[in-house]
């Protein structure tokens, strides 16, 4: 999925670099969409691994908790819940790269 | 005075007491399963016309209150006492219920096995002579219990084969000290049992060895052979913990394989893909008032022994590693 629409972009001729960011932001905003319509949980019965993930399923982790608690209110429901399911790979991403990052300037290597 | 305990967990009502009447709604899952046509009214909006699930919940309660009531052509008036509960946080899907209704009311936390402990609560009530006519209540909703518990409903996961689906429904039962019909003839009180289960999406493996327990209790306590009853229910092992609770019991000495039946084994068909069955407090309450009343009233049935489970479990003791304990309470249900 990712592919063809990373070779389209690439076909409509952005460099390698730009069309890589687009089509993320486009996967992420599929994920979100299939998410509101209330599709993406029946995708991922049958996906399972395979929508779980991909960038489409991270989109999915945050959108589907903000749908869920919108009746709540804004604040304590969407914003307070909106990380539920996605907040620990954030927290320990990136954590895991500030680890990454200290052990790369230890090791002389400079970030490459 | 008499003692009316039987052996060590069991009490033996005084009199039968008839259940006057049932009242049972289900979901549009529930109503689509095989046993869909048994039940009062089938509802196809989990919102059921309301501003969130939770109070969606709560409307199935009282519609399932007024079922009953009308069915034995009885108002909130009449009744001297009210027992019910649900799966949610404090209760609210019948506390928001009860608010509206004049009658004493004692709100239960038995899990999944809410509608037992209430038919037994009751029996003890009504023998007791504390009470002429008592209403009963449970519910349980697929999208209130998995917000609560599990996940977002629209996230995108895979479920366990051994996964079970909360049953989205309520039911309610009258029960009377004079009158006709099926009657509770008594109750044998489950004691909580952990097996040491710690997987939420594996509640059958954790609920067998109670409803076992309970059920080997009920047996020793009364005496009675396992063939007395035409059947015994469990409320919501799932096909995992059916087997897992026949293979006990066998072991135990009691074969019961021609009369057991479990509620969520019988309420999803198998090509609706509900994994290992139903779950919830609803399971047994609407499985028994819609299925197995009507059953007991033109006497298909005449003795069922239904073992109501629970997994008492909360978010804040499994993610904190705790393992799993569960309840099974059973009650007799006799055509006199």
């Amino acid at each position: 999925m990712g592919q063809i629409v990373l070779n389209l972009f690439i076909a409509n001729k952005f460099s390698t670099e730009d069309a890589t960011g687009l089509t993320a932001t486009v996967m992420v905003a599929i994920g979100a969409l299939l998410t509101g319509l209330g599709w993406y949980d029946v995708l991922g019965k049958f996906a399972g691994a395979g929508s779980a993930v991909p960038i489409t399923g991270f989109a999915n982790s945050i959108v589907s908790p903000a749908l869920e608690f919108k009746r709540e209110g804004f604040v304590l429901g969407v914003g307070a819940r909106m990380f539920a399911v996605a907040g620990p790979v954030l927290v320990y991403g990136i954590l895991t790269s500030v680890l990454v990052g200290v052990v790369c300037f230890l090791a002389g290597t400079g970030g490459g | 005075m008499q003692s009316k305990k039987l052996g060590e967990q069991t009490y033996i009502f005084s009199h039968p007491l008839p259940i006057l009447s049932t009242g049972s709604v289900v979901g549009k899952k529930e109503g689509a399963g095989p046993l869909g046509s048994s039940f009062d009214e089938i509802i196809a909006d989990p919102l059921y016309g309301e501003k969130s699930w939770e109070l969606g919940e709560s409307k199935m309660v009282r519609r399932a209150m007024d079922l009953a009531l009308t069915k034995a052509k009885l108002t909130f008036a009449d009744l001297d006492l009210m027992f019910g509960g649900d799966l949610l946080n404090q209760l609210i899907a019948v506390n928001l219920a009860a608010r509206h209704v004049p009658v004493p009311f004692f709100g239960l936390f038995g899990a999944c096995s809410t509608f037992a402990e209430a038919l037994g609560l009751a029996g003890i009530a009504l023998d007791g002579g504390f009470a002429a006519k008592v209403l009963v209540s449970a519910s349980s909703h697929y999208q209130t219990a998995e917000r609560q518990f599990r996940y977002p409903t629209e996230l995108g996961i895979q479920r366990k084969q051994t996964a079970h689906r909360t049953v989205t429904g309520a039911a309610a039962a009258i029960i009377g000290t004079s009158g006709g019909g099926p009657a509770l003839t008594g109750i044998t009180v489950g004691k909580v049992i952990d097996a040491g289960v710690k997987d939420i999406n594996d509640m059958g493996a954790a609920m067998a060895p109670a409803a076992v327990d309970t059920i080997e209790r009920h047996f020793s306590d009364t005496g009675r052979k396992s063939d007395y009853y035409d059947l015994i229910v469990t409320g919501d092992l799932g096909s995992i913990g059916k087997s897992l609770a026949q293979d006990m019991l066998a072991e135990a000495g009691y074969e019961i394989k021609n009369n057991y039946a479990d509620c969520g084994v019988l309420i999803y068909a198998p090509e609706q893909d509900m994994h290992a069955g139903g779950s919830g407090c609803a399971c047994s309450a609407t499985v028994f008032s819609g299925y197995f009343y009507s059953q007991l009233i033109t006497a298909e049935l005449q003795r069922i022994l239904l073992v109501s489970t629970g997994a008492l479990l909360s978010p804040t003791s499994f993610q904190q590693g705790e393992t799993i304990p569960a309840i099974a309470h059973a009650v007799s249900i006799e055509k006199v």
